[in-house]
């Protein structure tokens, strides 16, 4: 029998009555992190695994109605088995493992399969079924190790300082921007976080991951010569806003995995394109399907029907979900449906 | 390769004028010779054509990347540039060849063009596999001829003037031809480029012409002449001809004439030819080619639509037919050089006195002056501009009369003003979409346009396409649109979508002139989107006879 599958809300669990990760409101949410296209207002009743908590009562309010379970603690509901297994994607992130009657399966939610030390790295689940995002499913996305990217920015920050110039990196708020911060070389200068960055900052040093000292970017006046020295991070909406004006002389980069492509890189109009993505590759998509053993693959948000037929070909059972997920990595960068 | 392929990245990254100049020095100062002389010819346009066919290519690219062919296409279609797709689609290579630019085009690349396909497949992979990322990106665009890069000639002009300490004008003139298919770059070459000035230089020019000077887009209202440019009396106005601009060379008993492109286009015009008897050697003269025949109306001899001038440039063979239907005459409008010596230092109003009393001097009927208007103020010069469209012309054309004769777009030795008419307009429904190029390659930014063939009320009126455009939409306007046409999608044809009409753009173009090979009968020139028309409901979008009636 199928656990999980698509109804209006969400992905949706039969036999145990409850959604994972719904667009609508419902009774019972399963929540396998806390981006906003996963983790939504509204619901009655909220589970997620324990290290994501701080996350969720930050982004949909203190009051929620949530409950917690440690990584590889099960739970029993309505006779199905449920227990969360590290994702790798950002602080809290889990795979949802199901077990009923003997059959099992795991819903990813977002994933990324290099280690990175902000979260508890992936974990491969043994499935008979295994739910799987495909945001960057094309050959063409290949990451390179983090430590090379965070070199680079490293040298871009430095090469801005010697010019006198401010270093300004876009990045998504939550997980990108801990993840840079946890990366470089915070002895180079002063780290200022905008206002979108700075809590979040706060819930990753509480839940015990090394962040650096950063210092909120609205409390430094304009011109102050400290903006010259200091690398400042901000979401990519900041980019182009009157925010921007008070830095003077700056460089601007933008990190995500679709600097990949020039093209896009280009679009975005900034300095420089970091390829940083928290999600998996094209090789980290097909490594982590073939670590489960599944032999049935549903596929959502991104490059459904690509990885779909390549898996096909590759003789697995593999199927398209239709959902609303997807807009978190800021989808205006890559003009391709990712929803 | 390495520090070429990293050029053109830092080159690629950047819309900076300044961080450009910044790399091209930062390159040019550590390049060899041999490599900054093909560095030299490929930033400033020189493109060696195809080496390799494109299907051998992907066939080869599919092989390595062990991947089925149809994911290969969706990447490609994904990334938009076949060059780019390669490159991220073969395997990382693990080394990474230090050899020059020059080894590698020399050595590696022009050797490929005319080989067999086994050949090819045995000798390619090998290739590539020496190459890392960046340098594979750029390798694959020099094979596949598509080699493009975002820095004008002037820049790479700058750079080289400021590395060798030398006046820009200089680096122009000996840059001229240096990316004509006839010569390989040399390091011999590339060090002339920069070399001290020599006095044999100016005597060995032979045909050389000079860097053409610009003009710049002068849009403000005319209320505001007096204020931007001061008296009417201190600008030389002329009409803006819809020609070829050209210059022709009088030097050692012999005549060559050149295009705007540098492109040596003497055989095309065998009309002009005579000029040749009349000019003394040592002469320069700049000014426009354009079909230049009796009006079949009036009978009086007039400038012709650049359309009959786009027949005979397409051509191999000038057929007898042709030269008579479609004869040229040179509109000459300044001197550069007058006997032997370089005039471009000369102010504006010397080389016009010099060039009417030289045109003067000539019998020769094709050529002709182009002549100078006069005004008693802005106004006045602004109604003699209301009639360029009657005359076929697009506009006036302002010099300074003091300026100097600059290289390119520059403005710092006196401008160039184009003051052209308004263009034609129409409102036009979108009915396909494509994907763009490089930057735009995951989006659909090319459309085409159609209006509808009946007015408004006619019972069964379809809308016919009659032109693609391209450009015009900010990018946050582009993404809308992209998504939208995504929704309408009626069909997909490869890379191209037809779509449910529903938005409408006014575009804008400059010329308009029936044309049989179009199904609507009508070809127009450099259309535009001028802007989105969301107002507009597409019945109340232009009909046929909105452009038939443009066409008088
Ligand atoms: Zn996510
Ligand atoms: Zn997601």
């Amino acid at each position: 029998m199928d656990l999980v599958i698509a109804r209006p809300e969400g992905l949706y669990c039969p036999p145990g009555d409850f959604y994972i990760d719904p667009w609508r409101p419902v009774d019972r949410a399963v929540i396998t992190h806390g981006h906003g296209d996963h983790s939504r207002p509204g619901n009655q009743h909220y589970l997620c695994a324990e290290p994501g908590a701080g996350i969720l009562r930050s982004r949909l309010g203190a009051d929620i109605n949530l409950q917690t379970l440690p990584y590889g603690q099960t739970l029993l509901h309505h006779g199905v088995t449920l227990s969360f297994h590290p994702a790798g994607h950002v602080l809290g992130s889990a795979q949802v493992r199901l077990e009923y009657q003997g059959e099992v399966w795991v819903a990813s939610g977002d994933y990324k399969v290099e280690p990175d030390g902000t979260c508890a790295p992936f974990e491969p689940v043994r499935c008979h079924t295994f739910i799987t995002e495909s945001t960057f499913g094309l050959p063409i996305y290949r990451w390179q190790p983090q430590q090379e990217i965070f070199e680079q920015i490293n040298a871009w920050w430095r090469d801005n300082q010697a010019k006198g110039k401010a270093s300004v990196l876009f990045s998504y708020a939550f997980g990108k921007a801990q993840r840079i911060l946890h990366g470089i070389d915070a002895s180079i200068g002063p780290i200022l976080a905008h206002g979108a960055v700075e809590p979040l900052n706060r819930v990753y040093r509480e839940a015990g991951v090394y962040i650096p000292e950063t210092r909120y970017a609205g409390d430094i006046p304009r011109n102050d010569p400290l903006l010259r020295q200091a690398l400042i991070i901000a979401p990519p909406s900041a980019g182009g806003s009157s925010w921007m004006r008070r830095f003077g002389d700056y460089s601007d980069a933008f990190a995500s995995g679709w600097m990949r492509l020039r093209g896009t890189r280009r679009r975005r109009g900034v300095d420089r394109g970091f390829v940083l993505s928290d999600h998996a590759d094209w090789p980290g998509l097909l490594w982590a399907i073939g670590q489960t053993g599944a032999e049935r693959v549903m596929v959502t948000h991104g490059s459904v029907q690509v990885l779909v037929r390549y898996l096909k070909e590759q003789g697995l059972d593999a199927r398209g979900f239709v959902t609303e997920y997807g807009e978190e990595d800021d989808a205006s960068t890559s003009g391709e449906a990712e929803a | 390769m390495k520090a070429f392929a990293e050029l053109y990245l830092r080159l690629d990254a950047t819309t900076s004028s300044n961080a450009k100049l910044q790399a091209l020095q930062d390159y040019f100062t550590q390049a060899p010779a041999e490599d900054a002389a093909w560095a030299v010819y490929f930033l400033s346009g020189g493109r060696p054509r195809q080496l390799v066919p494109t299907r051998l290519l992907r066939e080869l690219a599919v092989r390595l990347s062990d991947l089925p062919e149809w994911l290969f296409e969706e990447s490609y279609q994904a990334v938009g540039d076949l060059a780019e797709t390669f490159s991220l689609l073969l395997p990382e290579s693990e080394h990474s060849s230090d050899a020059g630019l020059a080894y590698w085009v020399e050595e590696q690349l022009l050797p490929l063009r005319g080989l067999a396909p086994n050949d090819l497949a045995e000798r390619l992979p090998p290739l590539w596999a020496q190459l890392d990322r960046n340098s594979l990106l750029v390798c694959m665009k020099l094979i596949t001829g598509s080699f493009r890069v975002g820095v004008s000639k002037l820049l790479v002009t700058r750079a080289l003037a400021q590395l060798a300490d030398l006046d820009a004008k200089q680096v122009a003139q000996r840059l001229v031809g240096y990316t004509d298919l006839r010569h390989s770059p040399t390091p011999e070459g590339y060090l002339a480029l920069i070399a001290p000035p020599s006095a044999e230089e100016h005597a060995q020019r032979g045909g050389q012409p000079y860097p053409f000077f610009l003009a710049h887009a002068l849009q403000q209202p005319v209320e505001q002449f007096d204020a931007l440019l001061g008296p009417v009396g201190d600008w030389q106005a002329e009409w803006k001809w819809d020609g070829i601009r050209a210059q022709l060379v009088k030097r050692d008993g012999q005549l060559w004439i050149w295009s705007r492109g540098e492109e040596l286009v003497t055989e095309r015009f065998p009309e002009l030819h005579a000029i040749a008897t009349c000019l003394a050697d040592g002469t320069v003269l700049d000014g426009e080619i354009v079909v230049w025949k009796p009006d079949t109306r009036t009978d009086a001899i007039a400038v012709q639509p650049f359309a009959l001038l786009q027949q005979r440039i397409g051509r191999k063979t000038l057929g007898k037919k042709l030269l008579a239907d479609a004869p040229v005459a040179l509109l000459a409008y300044d001197l550069l050089e007058w006997q032997g010596e370089d005039w471009r230092n000369r102010p504006q109003y010397q080389r016009r006195q010099q060039l009417e009393q030289v045109v003067g001097n000539c019998a020769a009927s094709v050529l002709q002056l182009s002549p100078v208007l006069t005004a008693s103020d802005w106004n006045d010069l602004a109604r003699q501009r209301e009639t360029s469209r009657s005359l076929g012309v697009e506009g006036l054309m302002l010099k300074a009369r003091e300026s100097l004769y600059g290289v390119g777009r520059t403005k710092d030795m006196g401008v160039w003003w184009k003051w052209k008419i308004d263009p034609f307009t129409v409102d036009a429904v979108l009915i396909y979409a494509q994907r763009g190029h490089g930057r735009r390659a995951s989006l659909y930014s090319d459309y085409t346009f159609a209006v509808w063939d009946a007015p408004a009320g006619s019972p069964e009126r379809s809308l016919v396409p009659f032109a693609k455009a391209y450009s015009g939409l900010s990018d946050a306007e582009m993404r809308s649109v992209d998504a939208l046409i995504r929704k309408t999608t009626i069909e997909t044809f490869g890379p191209v979508r037809s779509v449910t009409p529903s938005m409408v753009f006014e575009l804008a173009f400059e010329g308009i002139a029936l044309s049989k090979r179009h199904k609507s009968g009508i070809a127009v020139r450099f259309p535009r989107m001028l802007r989105w028309r969301q107002d507009k409901p597409v019945e109340e979008a232009d009909d046929l006879a909105t452009l038939q009636g443009l066409l008088s």
